[in-house]
């Protein structure tokens, strides 16, 4: 007890140090000392979750239904470009209901190319050993792909990826926010953006699937089939985005908003708001063909399956640029310009969670909780010191370099503080002095049963041990089951006391008994005062 | 300077000679509680069974009477508002989970955003949450699982480091703080949300702390008084635990209580379940983490067979 050799009072003096410079840029963070930190020294800072600092918390859901059925409409087209190749297999019939795609290929003697053609479409899906796409021929001439379990979840995979990616791109488009976009549990988007108040115009643009495509509209589709949705084949019906009517269009997409490489807002020849788009090379070329093809016709500019508008095709549109006319307001041609800008969300997504704080409920309570947490400590502390005199003192040190300890590691891995980490922090100040508690009333008991000083103080410490071991193993247990399962707040609230519990068995196990023994070697008392 | 000594030197508690009237008494307790919880129910916060809450801060203080009826005019759906502290300037606004596709539940908040600022001028809304069903079924289930699974691997490893009967008890000692904190939520009408579960949690952190401090007491003296009756043994180990236990409920309830009193009302919820759980807890780590040691008939040398395991025990540095 006595002999605490030197290497090991500089290494714990060592640890503390450190601990207490890794706490200091979380705790100046909003004040102008910030800015006279040295550049040199550690300079990670604790976050703080959205219930302190304010902002917006949005989780989504992929849509399952509407992605199976858009990635069945892009076998579609898939198969309808690659049947094009051939001229000799003549397909009819096309069917894409119940989740499957079939088709009739009408020579006989060419189902097998046709299914061969069919079979190069499909690919294998990673690590899995299936392709992605069933290929199967029914009644001899009817070829029928049906999507496989595996091909359907890494579809799914890989357009939450994309969408996660997309959503980034719409709400942060110069990349610079601190916001969070992550995927969770394979089917769900997390999106936090700090300092957002009103998440409307968030909404409404991850909300956007903003699908763009530009498709011949079908004259010879008599109005009165189209109003009970029936169209002739190779057209389909779709309503008009301000919801007046339908219209019977081509199903076969003309260029594809996949092709775009900018769209911003505009105003057209008459001063109202529209979008202008810039087709990628690619897109240029093929837009520049069919307009060519198809002077004086009418198209549709389709978003989401809605028709914006029908211009006629006046003249050839070369140079990759075009304006897409609708009804819309400033504001909305610009949410839709960034959508289109960023791409196409591949699948549908739904909002299933939402949560808005604001900024000043958050100031609120950091300014609450911090008042809260100091009080708490001052009252510990004088409680702990009439009770223990000189190892209340010592019990109190260890109780704010604990304090130092557990903000200094939370910044290190960059966590997140929440209104109920705050409360963690707390309970962790009045479980942190238990330890203190129970060596010294292990002291004392030891003192009353007539052993000596020296003795009684080591007995003390190693005694009580056992049971703080055992008791903190049991509060890692609950914390880390908490952070397992717990979401967002109470994982805040987890990880302090995960955090604490290590801590403060170091602060008041291994740091007390340090104070305690160079205050021994130094002072050789005679009799002790607990 | 003359030290504070809430537990006088000496002090000897016949406990256990109240085991059985403390044992009447808990039963009823915790089966009134059960009880209770399952006849009333819980004011299930939306985080549990979905739906939206909007908080609003007034300018001026704002009678609720009149506050129902103009969300009523809204056509959102039943609105209860409720008053957040004393002054009526602070309300939160719960409406129910509306039917229709999950994404419409949204538009519930959006519509409540724009119009009370118009009819209260000054008005703020400060926080506006809304759970769909789906997500607020996972939550529930995760909270429960958390819970459950948190009792029984603290059970087996209390278990491990002691012997059955002590798993057991602790085990029995956390259902009973868990059934009255229930109770006690039921009672009150709190509403349960995501930082009550946090608190359960904890509770069952500290309910064992205590526990586990009296049972490494028991251990210890079964070894060392090898020929003591059991009964007057577990006196003893309580009474010299007895000082440390009072000084760590003091301790925390002193950081709860600032914490309950002045803490942000948020987590008002959170800091008075674990206050109230500190105090069952205190409580039932003496009288039924304990006596039930004897009902699952621990006897004098229970610990001598287990000597050799006992030698890979931890040892401070």
């Amino acid at each position: 007890m006595l002999d605490f050799p030197r290497w090991k009072v500089w290494l714990i003096g060592i640890v503390i140090a450190i601990g207490v410079l890794l706490s200091i840029p979380s705790l100046i963070a909003k004040s102008p000392l910030a800015d006279h930190w040295p550049k040199w020294l550690p300079n990670s800072k604790i976050s703080l979750g959205l219930d302190l600092a304010g902002g917006s918390h949005l989780l989504y859901e992929a849509d399952a239904r509407d992605a199976q059925k858009t990635r069945v409409q892009a076998m579609e087209d898939s198969v309808a470009t690659e049947l094009r190749r051939d001229p000799r297999i003549a397909i009819g019939d096309i069917s894409t209901s119940g989740g499957k795609l079939s088709f009739m290929v009408r020579d006989p003697t060419q189902v097998d190319a046709a299914v061969e053609r069919m079979r190069q479409l499909t690919r294998p899906v990673a690590l899995t050993g299936n392709r992605d796409w069933d290929v199967s021929v029914v009644d001899s001439s009817r070829v029928v792909l049906t999507p496989t379990a595996s091909g359907t979840a890494q579809a799914l995979k890989d357009a939450m990826g994309t969408a996660r990616d997309v959503v980034r791109r719409r709400i942060d488009p110069s990349g610079t926010k601190e916001i969070t976009v992550v995927t969770e549990g394979g089917n769900r988007i997390l999106v936090e953006v700090p300092g957002v108040e009103d998440p409307e115009a968030l909404k409404k643009l991850i909300g956007q699937t903003a699908r763009l495509e530009f498709k011949l509209i079908d004259l010879s589709a008599s109005q009165q089939d189209a109003q009970q949705g029936r169209a002739p084949p190779g057209s389909q019906v779709l309503p008009l985005a301000d919801g007046t009517g339908v219209m019977v269009v081509k199903r076969r997409v003309m260029v594809s908003g996949d092709q775009l490489t900018d769209a911003k807002q505009s105003f057209d020849q008459n001063g109202r708001p529209d979008i202008s788009i810039t087709f990628d090379s690619a897109g240029a070329r093929r837009f520049g063909r069919v307009t060519q093809e198809n002077v004086g016709k009418p198209f549709a500019i389709i978003l989401d399956d809605k028709i914006l508008s029908a211009p006629v095709i006046e003249s050839p549109i070369l140079g990759g640029q075009a304006q897409i006319t609708g009804n819309f307001t400033v504001q909305s041609a610009h949410d839709l310009a960034v959508s289109l800008a960023s791409g196409k969300l591949p699948v549908k997504l739904i909002p299933i969670e939402e949560r808005t704080i604001s900024a000043e409920l958050g100031q609120d309570s950091i300014r609450k909780g911090v008042i809260a947490s100091i009080i708490a400590v001052v009252g510990v502390i004088i409680f702990m010191l009439v009770t223990y005199g000189r190892f209340g003192v010592y019990a109190n040190i260890a109780l704010v370099v604990n304090a130092f300890l557990i903000l200094g590691i939370m910044a290190v891995f960059n966590a997140t503080l929440t209104l109920p980490g705050i409360a963690g922090f707390i309970l962790t100040i009045g479980a942190a002095v238990d330890a203190n508690v129970l060596i010294n009333e292990r002291i004392r008991e030891e003192m009353r049963r007539g052993r000596r000083l020296m003795d009684a103080v080591e007995t003390g410490y190693t005694e009580a041990f056992r049971a703080i071991f055992d008791a903190n193993v049991t509060h890692v247990i609950s914390a880390s089951i908490m952070a397992y399962f717990g979401s967002g707040p109470v994982r805040g609230f987890a990880v302090v006391l995960l955090i604490g519990v290590v801590t403060s068995v170091f602060t008041a196990v291994y740091f007390t008994r340090m104070l305690v023994a160079l205050w021994i070697h130094r002072t050789r008392p005679r009799e002790l005062h607990i | 300077m003359k030290l504070l000594k809430l537990v006088p030197e000496n002090t000897n508690v016949d406990f256990m000679r109240w085991r059985n009237v403390a044992l009447v008494l808990s039963l009823i307790a915790t089966i009134t509680s059960i009880g209770y919880t399952i006849y009333h129910g819980l004011n299930l916060g939306i985080d549990f069974v979905g739906g939206q809450v909007v908080r609003v801060e007034f300018a001026q203080p704002v009678h609720i009477q009149d506050l129902r009826t103009r969300i009523d005019q809204l056509g959102v759906g039943e609105a209860t508002p409720t008053a957040l502290g004393k002054d009526e300037r602070t309300y939160q606004i719960r409406l129910p989970k509306p039917s229709g596709p999950e994404g419409a539940s949204n538009a519930v908040v959006s519509k409540l955003r724009a119009a009370i600022p118009q009819a209260y001028p000054g008005a703020r809304v400060d926080a506006g949450e809304s759970v769909s069903g789906k997500v607020s079924e996972e939550l529930a289930q995760d909270s429960a699982m958390a819970i459950g699974f948190a009792m029984i691997g603290i059970a087996i490893y209390i278990w491990f480091r002691f012997e059955w009967q002590f798993g057991v008890g602790a085990l029995l000692t956390l259902a009973h703080d868990i059934a009255m904190t229930l109770g006690f939520f039921a009672f009150t009408r709190l509403p349960v949300d995501l930082n009550v579960v946090a608190a359960f949690l904890t509770i069952v952190g500290y309910s064992l702390n205590d526990t586990v401090v009296i049972y490494d007491r028991i251990r210890e003296d079964l070894r060392k008084y090898r020929k003591m009756a059991i009964l007057p043994l577990l006196n003893l180990s309580l009474n010299e635990t007895l000082a440390r236990t009072v000084v760590t409920s003091l301790t925390v309830l002193i950081a709860l209580g600032v914490l309950m009193l002045i803490g942000p009302e948020v987590i008002f919820g959170l800091a008075i379940a674990i206050f109230l759980g500190v105090l069952i807890g205190t409580y039932s780590s003496i009288y039924i983490s304990v006596p039930t040691l004897v009902w699952l008939g621990l006897k004098p040398d229970s610990f001598v067979k287990a000597e050799d395991r006992d030698a890979a025990q931890p040892e401070t540095a």
